[in-house]
């Protein structure tokens, strides 16, 4: 494991379950009703790349790997290396992008 | 206790607000330059804008016993015209020698555009130029990664010595090269697109408590001026030292402050 995560935090693990279990069982609940109510939604799957983006990040939460939160945030990120010339005619900030091909589990 | 919030829009906050984060214990903002949620139509527009950031927003704050500085720039989103931003370039170095002024802020990428980033090294120069601090804002959301990396390879590519440039708005995925690379990294505690109190603290716990502040970028969005607060009860809750607490809140943003011989606080 990467140094950085081995006993930073000063609670125990047991303390941290304590304090955080139930403010993150509830956000977990909000992650399995935002996907229900995606399933519920009138029409086709729009084959919306954001969606298929978050349903990527939640195996990173279900692995045991370290840095999840790091990891998630990079399979959001834009990794090109093209820079446009101006922003004219670009939409706001999606929060994903299309998903590359390789593997980043 | 004392903090101090070292990037919030408080042009775009109510009087109340000041109050509240003076009870707080807030000591002191800085204020860093930016979009007003349009783009102004004229560089009078930032002409007044500056005023009201160097003569009426540190009289305002001095009610509560708040003091109040500034940082001058056109921002990233109202760049893109490097035409019209050249001629708001030129009226800052004026506004330079107001008393409450501690450098160039907050410069950086909106889009990752080249126009962008040919104005946001014209303004690392400015800062060269006249031996300024810098306070950089970094995109958000997907574009947080590249942008970041672009700002501090233009950054780089100064004379400008990493200790003197702060790297706004870091995340989990950024916060590491910052660091590395020997700028000091803030954190934002913004309700939807940033980091939670919680986050900022594992952050803290990963990380190192060196060179790194937190601060509430309250603006005209959703956004909490007592977010500072909040994040030093989180640090608290989970356990974490008083003198821990204080030195990310108040003593870290007091070191790289204190590099412009304008941030002065009151006995
Ligand atoms: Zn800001």
């Amino acid at each position: 494991m990467p140094q950085d995560i081995v006993n930073t935090c000063p609670q125990t693990r047991e303390g941290v379950i304590n304090t955080y279990f139930l403010e993150h069982r509830a956000k977990l609940l909000d992650i399995a009703a935002y996907l229900d109510r995606v399933d519920r939604g009138r029409g086709d799957d729009p084959q919306d790349f954001r969606d298929r983006a978050f349903r990527e990040a939640l195996k990173i939460l279900s692995s045991d790997v370290p840095h999840r939160a790091r990891r998630i945030l990079e399979l959001f990120s834009d990794m090109s290396h093209e820079i446009p010339q101006s922003a004219e005619g670009m939409k706001g900030a999606a929060g994903a992008v299309p998903l590359a091909t390789e593997d980043r589990s | 206790m004392k903090y101090i919030d070292p990037h919030i829009h408080m042009v775009s906050r109510t009087t109340d607000d000041y109050q509240r984060m003076a009870q707080s214990g807030c000591v002191a903002v800085t204020e860093p330059a930016f979009w007003a949620g349009f783009d102004r139509s004229s560089v009078q527009g930032f002409f007044d804008y500056y005023r009201q950031l160097t003569e009426y927003e540190p009289r305002r704050a001095a009610q509560f016993g708040i003091r109040h500085f500034s940082w001058l720039c056109i921002n990233p989103k109202e760049a893109d015209d490097p035409g019209f931003a050249r001629e708001v370039i030129a009226i800052i170095p004026d506004f330079l020698e107001r008393e409450n002024v501690l450098g160039i802020g907050e410069i950086g990428l909106n889009k990752n555009t080249r126009n962008e980033l040919i104005i946001l090294e014209e303004q690392i120069a400015l800062a060269e130029k006249h031996n300024q601090l810098v306070l950089v804002h970094t995109p958000h959301l997907e574009d947080k990664l590249k942008g970041t990396r672009l700002i501090m390879d233009a950054l780089a590519a100064s004379k400008i010595e990493p200790g003197r440039v702060l790297i706004d708005h870091v995340e989990e995925h950024t916060v590491g090269e910052v660091l590395d690379r020997g700028f000091w990294a803030g954190m934002t505690l913004y309700p939807d697109t940033k980091v939670t109190p919680q986050r900022a603290t594992d952050i803290i716990e990963m990380y190192g408590h060196e060179r790194i502040w937190m601060n509430s970028a309250g603006d005209w969005g959703c956004s909490d001026p007592l977010a500072v607060p909040k994040a030093r009860l989180e640090m608290a809750r989970r356990g974490h030292a008083q003198t821990l607490i204080d030195k990310v809140t108040f003593d870290n943003p007091l070191t790289f402050l204190s590099q412009s011989p304008n941030f002065q606080l009151d006995e």
